[in-house]
Order: C-alpha cells, then sequence, then structure tokens
C-alpha cells in the first residue's frame, strides 16, 4: 500500500525519554538549546519532563539535574512553532503536576497507565481535557495484552475524553506485525475523530519499521527521538525515520538535514555514551522489560556482582511492569545470594 | 469473657474479611453488619456467622447503638460516605476506625502511635492506606534511630487486588500516604509511588521503603531497628516479610519488603487488602482492651469539638 501524501505528526522524546540515558541530568540550557533546534527543524511536538514523568523525581527513578517547573518554563516560551508536551504516570505524579504544567504553558498531556490498567488514568485525562488540553492516553508495555484487550482499554481512555490513544511498545519487544494489530484494532474501535499514535524503543533495531506499520494501519502520530536518545537503544531515531517518511512520501513537515544536524551537533555531543543496541538492550527487547530498566540493572550488576543480563531476563520472568525500578536491586541481591549459596 | 460489641459499616471485600478477623477476637465482638444493598453478599454472608445486619446505611443502625451496646464501629465505606457516618456515631460515643480515604482522624499504623491516639482519647482513627500501613512502620523504624530527610515508598499491588474506588482516585493514595510517611513515619519530606500488576498468578504485595538520612546511617542500629519492627509487624500481619536489605547506600538506607494476607476472606496475595483489616482490627483489640480496663472513655464529637476549639485559641 502506498502510504504517498499521508500525512503525520511526530513527537519529540529526546528531552523526556532521552532523560533515561542522561540519568535525569540534561542541563536546562541543554534543553533550550536542542528544544530550538527541534522548533526550528519544524518537529511539531517535543515532550519535556523526567524520564518518568511530572512526578519522577525520586530515589527510585532518579532525581532531575532541574525541576519538571522549571525545565518547562524555560522551554516553552522559546517555541515559535512547536507544542510542549508532558508526561504523566498515574500513580507517579498527580493531578496538582498536572495543573502546574498546564500553568506553565503545556499544549498536550499524555496520560499513560500499563496497558491493561487504564481506568486509573480518569481523573487526569478527564482533567486535561477540561483544562483544555490535547490529551493523550498512552498504553504502556503493550507487547503484553492482546490487541482486543488493547482496544477495551482505549475506549476506557477515549471515554474519559483523551483525544488520541497511543500504543506504546516500552520494551522495544513489537515486531511489525504486532504493531500493525494493535494500531488496525484500535482504528476499528475508536471515533474517527480519535487519532491513533505509536511508540517505539529501538531494542531489537524495529524502531522505524515499527513505525511505518503504524502510520500504514493508521496511526497519526509517531514518537521519535533525536540523535536515537530514550530508554534501553532509545527510541524510534527521529532523523531516519524522517529521512524514510521522505523517501515514501510521507508527509511530516519535518526538515530532514535540520533535524540530522540538531542530532550530530547538538544531541550527540551530550550522551555520556553511545544509546546503542548492546548486549543489555537487546536483552531488554528480547526479554520484554521496561526499557528504562536499562541502566539501573547496569549500575546493581556492577554493585553486587552479579550479570545486568540476567536481572533483566529475571525482571521479564517476574512479568514486571513500567516504574518497577525498585526490583531491580531486590533482584540483584537475590542472584548474589544464590552465586554465593553455589 | 466480656467483650466490646461493635458494627461494621460497608459489606464489601474489605469489611467481610474484617469480619473473619473479628470473629478471631478474644476481645471484640461483631455485632452488627451495616450496607445499604438488601441483596449484598456481604450481608447475607454476616447473617450467617450470626450478625444483625440492615441495609438501611447507618441512620438504621442508629437506634440500636445503646441497646447492642456498641462501642467500637469499623468504616469501610468510603470517604464521602465516612464523614457522615463518623458525625452520626461519633455523637453517640461510638469509636469509629476509618478505613477509608476520609482522615478526618489522626492516622494510625499501630507498632508506631497506636499508644499515642490512647492518650489523645480521639474518637476516630483512621487506618491510612494499605500502602501505608505496609512501609510506614520501616520508615519510622529508621527515623527513631536518626533523623530521616526524605522518605520514600514504593507499593506494588496485584490488579485483582485492587478496587474501583482506588482506581477512580489513584491521587488519594500517593497523597494520603505520602503525608502520612511524614507525619507518622518521621521522613521531613515523603513520597508514595503506587505500580498495579497484572501478572498472572497474582503477585503478592511488594513494598520498597528508601529512606535518606540526615547524616551517615548508623548501620547496625538501624538494622536491629528494622527487625525489632518486623516483629512488631509480624504479630498482627504473620505474611509480612523482609525480602532484602536494609541496604545502605551512602546515605540511603533501602528495605525491600513482602506482605502476604492471611487468606481470610480475600486471597493471600492481597497482602495489601489483608494488612489493612489486620491493623485495623488490631487498633480494635487495642482500644477495646482499654475500654475493658476501664480506663478509656471516647471523647464525644461534641466535646471534641470544643476541645479542638479550645487548642485553636490556645494556638
Amino acid at each position: 500500500m502506498s502510504l504517498r501524501g499521508r500525512k503525520i505528526r511526530v513527537h519529540d522524546m529526546s528531552l523526556r525519554d532521552g532523560m533515561h540515558p542522561k540519568r535525569h541530568q540534561i542541563t536546562i540550557e541543554q534543553m533550550k538549546t536542542i528544544a530550538t533546534g527541534l522548533d526550528d527543524a519544524g518537529v511539531p511536538l517535543i515532550e519535556v519532563t523526567h524520564g518518568d514523568g511530572l512526578g519522577g523525581a525520586s530515589v527510585n527513578y532518579g532525581f532531575a539535574a532541574a525541576s519538571d517547573e522549571d525545565y518547562l518554563r524555560a522551554v516553552i516560551p522559546l517555541m515559535k512553532q512547536a507544542k510542549v508536551s508532558a508526561l504523566l504516570l498515574p500513580g507517579i505524579g498527580t493531578v496538582d503536576e498536572l495543573r502546574m504544567a498546564a500553568d506553565c504553558g503545556i499544549g498536550t498531556i499524555r496520560v499513560a497507565t500499563h496497558c491493561t490498567e487504564a481506568d486509573v488514568s480518569e481523573q487526569h485525562i478527564a482533567l486535561g481535557r477540561k483544562m483544555g488540553l490535547d490529551t493523550v492516553g498512552f498504553l504502556m508495555m503493550s507487547h503484553m495484552a492482546s490487541p482486543q484487550q488493547i482496544a477495551e482499554q482505549a475506549l476506557l481512555m477515549e471515554s474519559y475524553g483523551a483525544h488520541c490513544i497511543y500504543t506504546t511498545d516500552s520494551a522495544g519487544y513489537m515486531l511489525p506485525e504486532d504493531v500493525s494489530e494493535r494500531v488496525a484494532r484500535l482504528r476499528e474501535v475508536l471515533r474517527p475523530e480519535t487519532e491513533i499514535g505509536f511508540h517505539g524503543h529501538h531494542n531489537l533495531a524495529m524502531g522505524v519499521a515499527n513505525s511505518i506499520a503504524a502510520v500504514a494501519a493508521g496511526a497519526a502520530r509517531i514518537d521519535c527521538a533525536c540523535g536515537g536518545m530514550g530508554a534501553g537503544a532509545g527510541n524510534t531515531p527521529l532523523e531516519v525515520f524522517i529521512a524514510v517518511c521522505e523517501r515514501m512520501g510521507i508527509d511530516t513537515g519535518v526538515d530532514l538535514y535540520k533535524v540530522t544536524d540538531v542530532a550530530e551537533d547538538l544531541v550527540t555531543p551530550i550522551l555520556d555514551f553511545p544509546v546503542r543496541i548492546d548486549r543489555n538492550a537487546l536483552t531488554l527487547g528480547f526479554a520484554g522489560a521496561y526499557s528504562s530498566f536499562l541502566l539501573f540493572a547496569k549500575r546493581a550488576a556492577a554493585q553486587y556482582g552479579v550479570s545486568a543480563r540476567d536481572i533483566l531476563v529475571e525482571m521479564g520472568r517476574r512479568k514486571t511492569v513500567g516504574g518497577q525500578e525498585d526490583m531491580i536491586e531486590d533482584v540483584a541481591l537475590d542472584l548474589a545470594r544464590a552465586k554465593a549459596a553455589a | 469473657m466480656n467483650k466490646i460489641k461493635c458494627a461494621l459499616i460497608g459489606p464489601g471485600n474489605i469489611g467481610t474479611d474484617l469480619l473473619y478477623k473479628l470473629q478471631r477476637s478474644e476481645l471484640l465482638e461483631a455485632v452488627w453488619m451495616v450496607g445499604v444493598d438488601a441483596a449484598s453478599e456481604g450481608l447475607a454472608r454476616a447473617r450467617q456467622f450470626g450478625l444483625k445486619t440492615t441495609a438501611g446505611g447507618v441512620d438504621a443502625l442508629l437506634a440500636h447503638v445503646a441497646a447492642d451496646d456498641i462501642r467500637i464501629a469499623f468504616d469501610s465505606t468510603s470517604a464521602y460516605a465516612h464523614a457522615d457516618n463518623a458525625r452520626k456515631l461519633g455523637a453517640l460515643g461510638v469509636l469509629m476506625i476509618d478505613l477509608t480515604p476520609a482522615a478526618i482522624g489522626p492516622f494510625c499504623i499501630p507498632p508506631v502511635n497506636l499508644a499515642a491516639q490512647l492518650e489523645s482519647r480521639t474518637g476516630n482513627v483512621n487506618m491510612v492506606t494499605c500502602g501505608g500501613q505496609a512501609t510506614i512502620p520501616m520508615v519510622a523504624a529508621v527515623s527513631r534511630v536518626q533523623a530521616v530527610d526524605y522518605g520514600e515508598i514504593i507499593a506494588t499491588v496485584s490488579s485483582k487486588s485492587v478496587g474501583p474506588g482506588t482506581r477512580k482516585n489513584i491521587d488519594e493514595f500517593t497523597r494520603t500516604t505520602a503525608r502520612a510517611v511524614e507525619r507518622v513515619g518521621g521522613a521531613a519530606r515523603g513520597k508514595a509511588i503506587i505500580i498495579i500488576n497484572p501478572a498472572e498468578p497474582p503477585l503478592i504485595m511488594r513494598d520498597t521503603v528508601h529512606c535518606l538520612t540526615t547524616d551517615e546511617p548508623d548501620q547496625a542500629a538501624i538494622t536491629a531497628s528494622v527487625h525489632a519492627m518486623l516483629a512488631e509487624v509480624q504479630q498482627y500481619v504473620p505474611g509480612y516479610r523482609l525480602k532484602n536489605g536494609p541496604v545502605f547506600e551512602g546515605k540511603r538506607v533501602s528495605i525491600y519488603l513482602e506482605v502476604e494476607g492471611l487468606g481470610d476472606y480475600l486471597p493471600k496475595y492481597a497482602g495489601n487488602l489483608d494488612i489493612m483489616t489486620a491493623a485495623a482490627a488490631r487498633t480494635g483489640e487495642v482500644f477495646a482492651g482499654e475500654m475493658l480496663a476501664g480506663r478509656w472513655q471516647p471523647q464525644t464529637s461534641a466535646a471534641a469539638e470544643t476541645a479542638s476549639k479550645t487548642k485553636e485559641l490556645a494556638t
């Protein structure tokens, strides 16, 4: 099927999901520079918050270099055309933080739940909608539920007032067919005016292919991260996706050369290490574990003398979901004890 | 032996599990189960246990309070309903043990501040949240050794054990728990996180407590305090277990817990619900012990109001 002429919007994640490989230490200055570059390149949506969303600052997920409010107040006034979004995970952040972010001038709020627990998002989605924000429901770890279950959960979020529903491959586990099935099912059940989005991780190098599959099945918003930032092996790399869209005639409105320059000149220099498919990031995708677990597993592995891969496989085996970073040290301690006993 | 008579308001999962626990009590006798739906399974079950029941709500109970000598009421309805229930029963001198998020009365975490509630002669105590009951004893175990700048708790519960009320207002959980981590746990600043996990078979409740101490942690003293607190909680929740820790890294102290329920009415994995009903039953028993010994008289709500007004004027 030709996708020529299809219009979609890309949503940049480098300043939110990209906070994970930076241990949430991106400075306000770096945020301003990168966001300005993306705005100038025509990226229509840019997410800015702690990697785990509003209120994510914690021992469990890490404290950021600045508060969500400071980041948002620094970036939003500089945007000429791009709208800034914030992420919120009920159970971590609350409506208090949503109100704060709205006061800072965000255009979009994205409310994220595990893919089977959409009913915890009612108060946040309803408030986002009531405040006139573009409101998105974000179903994480979508590989853990069937297309039908995803559709049922999406209908709940739509009923609370969401304008757009995402099927989110938080573990970078899904293959193009998995994405197509989920997006197609969403397109069947949701109202025609409700948009569908896809958020990928590149742990099995499927970020771009999965995103194209999503567009082909009817998705109109695609999350990408400039310079391949993002948890695990990064999100769908923005500049690569834009190049592929250009070849296929998909209209993103983004200037390819400008985003490649932002990636090369602004993003790459701030990385602490190359975000790539190393054995641990690959394990995330293979075992179906939440991509943000990567650095925590590496740290616990070094501290307790066990393998990060073993930790991640065990996290997958325990069917952990997004936000269970606390279980990484717990698993590492269990593995170290088992090793000592052996 | 003489027992203190009590009423249970709300015949849902929590009320029913609590009833199972009260049936074993040597100090408490459940006499009434109060609901609002005559067809409710919970009311039928309570009748099988020999309780008097009404579907007429608290209003239908009021006339029987004096005749049946009801001294304690456990409320597991909703925050909204509790405000009304507390006012009506409080006026009759009934001690309210509040399992809703209403938190009209002071927070009660039995091994930490139940004794203080007895002294305060409050007529209403609030049982915080499941995550609070599971974690705040450990925050307090650290803060009784040395100052805690920041206390953070992560409660992970099985999807099946989280009811529609909690889901509709999950912010209430995070806010109330965080506040109690400060007020009862003794951390200068508190944060609470809740994670709902749908895995099958359902996972047993897991809780993680992170404290950041002001000065370098005294590892031996904190470890001893954590183990002493563990034994205290195990008195009323035998399935309260230390899985790992305390782990020390710089000023961070981390404690990894698992809470398995008794499996009375609720399944064992729902340790989050069990620890609420067990803590409420424990609280009721301690108050009942004082009542039986003639050492405790609840303030009427009118007296409490006067007392609080006097206090306001004084401050």
